[in-house]
């Protein structure tokens, strides 16, 4: 009878997407035995039948859901030890092992019931009152959570328990249970020389974070998907009782929203946010918040990636129909394409929402891991958590999980001292270890600070000279930001000896090729003796990217613009003088620097290499300047065409080994297009060879350095009867804004750049912004370090090199002689100060 | 029954090949290629079908056969694979044959080369030889 029903389950389960990780064990018997789960008593089956299938499905469900809970338990557990009298937590965490335990008395797995029985032993103690939670306690839980999830690895993975007994485990929480647990004796010093720290470790965010089951439960496989609008609507007026404080709101609104804004979502406002999902243990027995818990519904991950590769079809689809409406004069069709461009611009922003998960789901576990480091290394180190709630695609967020565990494990081992030595140097003896994410300019920045003892640039340096990975005159010549950026190279360490933690020499290379894996750049700045923050970019989305479209030998290839930093288009003359050889070798001048540039057909083979008389002899050369990790190339091109979203395709096996190629994508004519890896490309041309110690270009030191050998000037008439010249590389770009696209707050004149408001100011002392006879206006827009400011200039009149500089007037400070006309040297810099 | 196979058939240069036909997905006409700079000479590009990237694989320079003049208005015969879609060049497109298990027999031991690889054994047809192709073997491309 029972097989029957089975199959009839396996058939309805066959249309379902199911994770590849499927427990395969063909005709596998398997008893399946209700048993006593203490309060349903059930009658016992023996009968066997074959049962692979639902064995499948309820295993399966299970593990994700055993899963969910442990890393609520691991919170759980670590803001119990702030507070070791919550009862609520602790039945909370007390209805968690019994549900796992009862399942798996339940699937018969005997091992995995035993240690959970005995954790729930001493657990009643806890909840009853009769022992209190001590750290001995915590950390013989915590090591059931782990036995707990290794046990459950082996069964995803080999459909059993595995050959552990995990005695010690069990005799250890029986001891604690029955209040004769004597710590062994190795640890037995260090724990108590920490105790103090361990004790003290504050992990303040975590605890407002999760004093309500948040909503970080999704699973590996799964992820939560809300109805967003009901669900707000419920949030918000609770908020409002809780705190009446209105700013909490568009704090968490905009960072789930908002991608174009930065957003510094404020912790503790995103941390009262109720619950959207929650443990099925939980589920019926609290109040409060289940309608919200209904409104959400969890959503296998293939699924999602099935729509979005459907929408990314639809995108395509999109680009077709408006190139087509394009070429046809037909209002009806016009305005149908139109609707449908909007619509599916919409559905993209929609459907990639799905996928997007707070960044908490990867932090969550970094406190405990900062606790156990802490612990070992006998230091004090509390965590502080901010913008938890910004948003970013699940592929991404399972990328950087490692990463990112390195890197704390990284500034909690090397960064942040030992509390003698803190306290020696006047800082606080608890060490501080910041996260931080929000987003920025389409991009999610994530930064990893501590107040440790920064890198030392000299240590840096003689370690790397040490191990020869650089020359002794190349460090001397290096700034210290420079040398800090040494410690991302491969084989580098400076830890003094090597722990189990880090310093083994593999390490922080290995976090930044995780992250540029993923499109991401990784920057250090370390101030010693005040500690080290990391920053990792990184882009929001893979599948969907702006790229820039080029045309080479008549076909058409796509640079993604994470890489692109400028354009540059020599013609005539300028196109036959500019390119210079370096024993055949071509390269040009970019603002002073040399840039070796790399041709395009020749690097894919489309043409046999240029002779050095043909270099020099085209008519126009079309310049696309690249960064390729820390170095800059220029790759020419026939045609730059224009800048597109592209949908991301990945190549197939028989062409996935070739490095030029990062994968493809469809145009909007239907014509496949090839994208290339920058880096891949620069690899081949050997512009990145070895480690050499380049100079770095760092935009904030060249700034206002007038005469530097080399720097070109942009000449401009600010209409009053001057000349100005400003060092181009000040400027960012020129830009021709119309009048009427300024705006005015107050009495400061600006207009909208890319999103963003930008304040305009002249360049004339009797600065009034005036247009031209076209009603247009030149702008040159300076980028200050974390802002824009357009500077009116009137015309542009010339680039001039500093070669060409006549440079026989008064050599004051700020005026010189410019092609025969006395020209004022303009820092803008200061102009831009009061803006 | 279970003694008969169908076999999707077409022509590559002078030979007469086929595929199991459960492995094939469809049959379309010449498509628009984007070429592949570096890659092997046997991949021929990639396109476009129905939004989905495929590549397309030359059978005859697989084959190690010459190229014939008309190398634009090859058909795609496009097979599945564990990898996704992965298109064939062939010559000219066939019917789908059913055969007999009892015409099939292995090459003979003076097949060598390239072509010993690729083909798994042959049906005795009336009139001509049916070269069954080892679809696994010919997509799989030296690095």
């Amino acid at each position: 009878m029972f097989a029957g029903e089975n199959r009839q389950r396996t058939k309805e389960n066959s249309g379902k997407p199911l994770p590849d990780r499927a427990i395969k064990e063909p005709l596998q018997t398997f008893e399946l035995q209700f048993r006593d789960s203490s309060k349903h008593r059930v009658p016992v089956f023996c009968e066997r039948y074959s049962a692979v299938e639902m064995l499948d499905e309820i295993v399966k469900e299970f593990l994700v859901e055993s899963y969910e809970n442990l890393d609520q338990l691991d919170r759980d557990l670590m803001a119990l030890e702030e507070t070791p009298n919550d009862r609520d937590r602790l039945s909370s965490i007390f209805r968690t092992i019994h549900t796992i335990k009862g399942t798996s008395g339940f699937l018969a797995f005997p091992t995995l019931e035993h240690v959970t029985h005995v954790g729930e032993n001493l657990l009643v103690k806890l909840r009853d009152g009769d022992l209190l939670l001590s750290e001995h306690i915590t950390s013989g839980l915590l090591g059931m959570v782990d036995a707990v999830r290794s046990i459950l690895s082996n069964i995803e993975s080999s459909a059993n328990e595995g050959g552990e007994t995990y005695e010690s485990l069990v005799q250890q929480l029986e001891a604690l249970k029955s209040g004769t647990f004597l710590p062994p004796q190795q640890t037995a010093a260090p724990a108590k020389a920490t105790s103090a720290a361990s004790s003290e470790i504050q992990v303040e965010e975590v605890v407002e974070a999760l004093s309500k089951p948040s909503q970080a439960n999704a699973s590996e496989s799964s992820t939560n998907v809300e109805a967003d609008q009901p669900a707000k609507a419920k949030v918000q007026p609770e908020v409002s009782q809780q705190q009446p404080d209105a700013e909490t709101q568009p704090a968490q609104t905009s960072a789930a929203d908002s991608a174009a804004l930065p957003v510094k979502a404020d912790p503790p406002a995103a941390a009262r946010r109720k619950p959207a999902g929650k443990p099925s243990a939980e589920s019926g027995e609290s109040s409060g918040g289940t309608s919200i818990a209904d409104s959400s519904v969890r959503i296998d991950v293939h699924l999602l990636d099935k729509l979005m590769n459907l929408v990314g079809e639809l995108v395509l689809a999109r680009n077709q129909i408006l190139q087509f409406s394009q070429s046809i004069e037909d209002a009806g069709m016009a305005a149908a394409s139109q609707r449908l461009n909007l619509i599916t611009t919409e559905l993209q922003e929609g459907v990639m929402k799905t996928r997007m998960q707070p960044i908490r789901n990867a932090w969550s576990k970094l406190p405990r891991v900062v606790r156990d480091l802490s612990i070992s290394c006998g230091k004090m180190v509390q965590v502080q958590m901010e913008g938890a709630e910004t948003e970013l695609d699940k592929t991404i967020l399972e990328a950087i999980k490692d990463p990112l565990t390195h890197i704390v494990r990284n500034s909690v081992d090397h960064g942040i001292e030992p509390a003698d030595v803190r306290k020696a140097a006047g800082k606080p003896i608890e060490g501080t270890l910041w996260l931080r994410a929000y987003h920025e300019g389409g991009q999610v920045n994530i930064e990893i600070s501590d107040d440790g003892g920064g890198i030392s640039g000299e240590r840096v340096r003689n370690k790397a000279v040490e191990k020869g990975l650089i020359t002794p005159e190349a460090a001397a010549s290096m700034s210290d930001r420079e040398a800090t950026q040494l410690i991302l190279l491969p084989g580098f360490s400076t830890a003094e000896k090597v722990t189990n933690v880090s310093g083994r020499g593999v390490g922080m290379d290995v976090v930044k090729t995780n992250v540029e894996k993923i499109g991401g750049t990784l920057d250090i700045q370390s101030i010693p003796g005040q500690g080290t923050t990391l920053r990792i970019k990184i882009p929001l989305t893979l599948a969907i990217v702006p790229a820039l479209v080029v045309t080479c030998e008549t076909d058409r290839y796509c640079i993604p613009q994470v890489s692109l930093l400028e354009l540059v288009r020599l013609e005539g003359e300028r196109a036959r003088t500019d390119i210079e050889l370096m024993h055949s070798v071509p390269v040009y001048r970019l603002r002073g620097q040399l840039l070796p540039l790399v041709y395009l057909d020749e690097e894919l083979a489309l043409k046999p290499h240029r002779t050095d008389e043909e270099r020099r002899s085209a008519d126009v050369v079309n310049i696309v300047v690249l960064q390729a990790e820390d170095r800059q190339f220029g790759l020419v091109v026939d045609h730059i065409n224009d800048t597109q979203e592209i949908v991301v395709k990945p190549l197939g096996q028989h062409i996935k080994g070739i490095s030029t190629y990062a994968g493809s994508t469809i145009m909007g004519d239907g014509t496949v297009a090839l994208i290339l890896d920058v880096l891949g490309i620069a690899q081949q041309a050997h512009v990145l060879c070895e480690h050499t110690a380049r100079q770095f270009i760092d935009a904030n030191s060249n700034r206002s350095e007038h005469s530097r050998v080399g720097e070109s000037w942009l000449i401009v008439d600010p209409k009053d009867g001057t000349r100005a010249a400003i060092p181009l590389s000040n400027v960012a770009r020129l830009e021709e804004i119309s009048t009427e696209a300024i705006e005015k707050t107050g009495r400061q004149q600006v207009v909208q750049y890319r999103g963003k408001i930008m304040p305009l100011i002249s360049i004339s002392e009797y600065g009034q912004v005036e247009p031209d006879e076209n009603g247009a206006i030149s702008l040159v827009v300076f980028h200050d370090g974390h802002r824009n400011v357009g500077v009116v200039v009137g015309q542009i009149v010339d680039i001039v090199n500093e070669a060409d500089l006549t440079d026989n007037g008064p050599d004051e400070d700020d005026t010189r002689i410019i092609a025969g006309r006395v020209t004022r040297i303009v820092d803008l810099a200061q102009i831009a100060m009061n803006a | 029954m279970s003694s008969q196979h169908s076999y999707c058939t077409f022509r590559v240069g002078s030979l007469s090949l086929g595929v199991e036909v459960h492995r094939v997905q469809e049959v379309i006409r010449a498509q628009k290629m984007t070429r592949i700079p570096g890659a092997s000479p046997v991949v021929r590009g990639l396109m476009n079908l129905r939004g989905q990237i495929v590549t397309a694989l030359d059978l005859r320079r697989r084959l190690n056969l010459q190229d014939s003049d008309n190398t634009d208005r090859l058909m795609n015969v496009v097979v599945r694979t564990a990898d996704g879609p992965v298109s064939l060049l062939v010559n000219e497109i066939g019917d789908v044959l059913v055969v007999d298990k009892d015409q099939f027999e292995p090459p003979p031991e003076t097949l060598q080369g390239i072509t010993r690889e690729l083909i798994s054994g042959s049906y005795k047809l009336e009139n001509r030889l049916l070269l069954v192709l080892n679809l696994d073997s010919a997509l799989k491309l030296a690095a």
